[in-house]
């Protein structure tokens, strides 16, 4: 294991994040088999006051996974020198085999804290606490995944060995093992750029739509959903070659760096604010009629449609001015 | 919107009144907290500046050394070897190099000799490190005695001190002529203690190691990146030994400010109880005890690495240095160059104010759930 301060800091904020949703987790089940809003019991009294403390555990837990995540990448990126054939975080993360599912889990691991919380916003709006059951299902679905993404990054850490010089041999010794390879396989950036386009604008009309029917909630969920995806396999296939100006730079990571203005932080906020944002129509929908809700979602769903409509739209522009002013053309790609 | 700001700011009022009103309490808790975040803070950047002052100074060594190993230890290499070498395709130039140390008992101080460079100095002198132009009192025109392999000693009459800039590669360093050199340490004849190679294309520099490992078993080249990468582990991992044994001063810390947010005084329940009395609501007190915390540690957090920057970059970090820097009786003074990273302000901030926020979310809530009839009634 590198014993990298950020390594150690990443370490810690897992921990305490892990250590967060398992607490949050196990009041969840409490919650769950002796929630009764009839009751006037102390238990009931006891579990209401709790629902404050898991909404605030939570929503920390998700400011730290918002953080680490960025951290996680940005330290990959620095740990690069330390292997041999690493370019930036992508050599690094395919160092070993937990690199990129660690990635993976992070990223899924914030997306659903943000819905759990976008769902928490609503119940709390409520005075019948309607969503209670399905919110602390979710928490006991999402906080086992905390305790995996911990085990997977401490496994990720400690799989990786820095290749220095030993006292026998130099590079014979980085020589013998087979190169880390940096890249990344990218769909082809024409029909992608085509699909692209499809994705955000069909996501665009139907959150048109939904915003002003109040229907077809799912359809736009699913859209924003794709268009999540989309977007990163977009930013993989196309946008970053007209970021780099190479057309056979594909990382997704670099664009995060200083040399390239730092734009890869506001075109990846977008993203993921855009993707909480839209999922959480879809969670809310089925729950559009129960009890004090009738009031509450219609609303809220608008709200959360507005604003997933102005970061899908503001990270389309970004893209698109990007490619507009790059001089670099995709001729022949 | 604004009336949701003006909430907020009439909050974040009373949390800084209310921090005022229990000074005692919080300085203490602000002070230790700063100490914690200055130690860690100190430590981040002084391993930054280092592994920076060590890239910089790496910067300028050969894309590849070849040494040749004997028995696993180092051997002079025979420079015909260089010749060969520079008949593979991609390189550029071969370069022997002689250095070696010298061991002075007077000072106890270990010198490193070099006799290589584009401009050598005259016969029987020598250039001199400023360290130890300093260590030995000695000027240029100067004589320093040298004793050679043989037990004779040699006599060197100083030529010139090298410039201080460059202290951190020329503190120990005493540049002599190649034929004084083989002379004073009776070094064998068609050897050169390494190989300095310089390749095209950076990228073939793999490519050539290979080659040279392939054709001359018994050297070991060394790349430009693997010695950068060496230094970089070395000082991450002297620097992280050292977070891991702080760290215990953070859990003490933690559980301390766990301590002192659970012990909640008769006249603080008194107060939740007539907040929550007079229409205050429980997520109320939870943002009011949480903006308590959030000034805390964000003054603590941005004191401390105030101080810490301070500390390493205009008092050289007296209290790091010798753990970090490693020891030696000559050593470079040097200041490290001032340099903050963002990416470290993040990973500082992960390890000082993560630990002390969720300690504090417990008692905060335990304070805000508290019924106002008790809160008042105790």
């Amino acid at each position: 294991m590198i014993l990298h301060p950020a390594i150690l800091a990443l370490l810690i904020g897992a921990l305490l994040t892990c250590f967060m949703m398992l607490y949050a987790g196990w009041y969840g089940v409490r919650i769950l088999r002796n929630w009764d809003l009839q009751s006037g019991s102390e238990l009931q009294l006891e579990l209401e006051r709790r629902t404050y403390l898991i909404s605030t555990l939570v929503s920390y837990s998700l400011t730290f996974e918002l953080i680490s995540l960025f951290l996680l990448i940005y330290t990959a990126d620095r740990l690069h020198i330390l292997i041999t054939g690493a370019m930036c975080a992508a050599g690094t993360l395919n160092a070993n085999a937990f690199g990129y599912p660690l990635l993976l889990l992070k990223i899924v691991n914030f997306l659903l804290a943000g819905v759990w919380l976008i769902v928490n916003h609503a119940d709390n709006r409520g005075h019948d606490y309607p969503l209670i059951r399905v919110k602390y299902a979710g928490l006991i679905a999402i906080a086992p995944l905390s305790l995996y993404e911990l085990y997977y990054l401490y496994a990720y850490f400690s799989e990786l060995h820095a290749d220095v010089i030993t006292s026998c041999c130099g590079s014979l010794f980085s020589l013998e093992r087979p190169g880390i390879s940096g890249d990344l396989a990218s769909l082809p950036s024409a029909p992608m750029m085509i699909v692209f386009y499809v994705v955000m604008a069909a996501t665009l009309l139907s959150g048109v739509y939904c915003y002003r029917t109040g229907r077809g909630g799912y359809l736009f969920s699913a859209l924003s959903c794709a268009a999540f995806v989309v977007g990163i396999a977009s930013i993989v296939s196309f946008i970053s070659l007209y970021i780099y100006e190479l057309p056979s730079h594909h990382c997704p990571f670099d664009i995060l760096q200083k040399e390239y203005g730092y734009i890869g932080y506001p075109i990846y906020a977008l993203l993921f604010g855009a993707a909480v944002a839209g999922m959480g129509v879809g969670v809310l929908t089925p729950f559009r009629t129960r009890g004090s809700m009738v009031q509450v979602i219609p609303v809220f769903t608008r709200r959360l449609i507005t604003i997933t409509l102005i970061l899908y739209l503001l990270f389309t522009l970004i893209v698109s001015y990007k490619i507009v002013i790059s001089s670099f053309r995709l001729g022949g790609y | 919107m604004n009336r949701r700001i003006e909430r907020y700011r009439n909050i974040l009022d009373f949390a800084l009144s209310s921090l005022l009103r229990r000074k005692g309490k919080n300085l203490s808790l602000l002070g230790m907290y700063t100490v914690i975040v200055f130690f860690i803070a100190s430590l981040v950047f002084f391993i930054q500046a280092l592994k920076r002052e060590a890239a910089l100074v790496l910067d300028g060594a050969p894309d590849l050394v070849v040494q040749r190993l004997v028995a696993g230890r180092d051997d002079p290499i025979p420079v015909a070897y260089g010749y060969k070498i520079s008949a593979i395709r991609g390189v550029s130039e071969v370069k022997p190099r002689f250095w070696g140390y010298y061991y002075d008992p007077v000072t106890r101080a270990n010198f490193t000799l070099v006799a290589s460079g584009d401009d050598p100095p005259g016969r029987e002198s020598i250039y001199l490190g400023s360290g130890v132009a300093r260590l030995m009192h000695l000027n240029a025109g100067n004589y320093l005695s040298l004793r050679g392999a043989k037990g004779a000693s040699q006599v060197f009459s100083v030529q010139k001190i090298l410039a201080s800039n460059s202290e951190l590669v020329a503190a120990d360093l005493i540049q002599i002529r190649e034929d004084d050199f083989r002379t004073l340490f009776d070094f064998p004849a068609g050897r050169a203690t390494d190989l300095a190679v310089s390749v095209r294309n950076k990228v073939e520099v793999p490519t050539v190691a290979a080659k040279i490992a392939h054709e001359f078993p018994d050297t070991r080249p060394i790349l430009k990146s693997e010695m950068l990468r060496t230094y970089a582990s070395v000082f991450d991992w002297r620097g992280g030994m050292v977070i891991v044994l702080l760290f215990v001063a953070v859990l003490s810390f933690v559980i301390l400010a766990w301590d002192k947010a659970t012990g909640l005084s008769a006249e603080e329940r008194k107060e939740i109880g007539i907040l929550k009395s007079i229409g205050w609501e429980t997520g109320d007190v939870l943002i009011l005890k949480s903006f308590e915390g959030m000034v805390i540690s964000l003054t603590a957090y941005l004191a401390g690495v105030c101080l810490a920057y301070l500390h390493v970059f205009f008092f050289s970090a007296p209290f790091f240095e010798q753990a970090l820097k490693g020891w030696s009786v000559l050593y470079p003074q040097f200041k490290l160059a001032p340099f903050v990273d963002p990416y470290l302000l993040c990973v500082l901030f992960f390890l000082t104010v993560c630990p002390y926020t969720v300690s504090t979310i417990v008692p905060s809530w335990l304070a805000a759930t508290v019924d106002p009839d008790t809160a008042m009634r105790s």
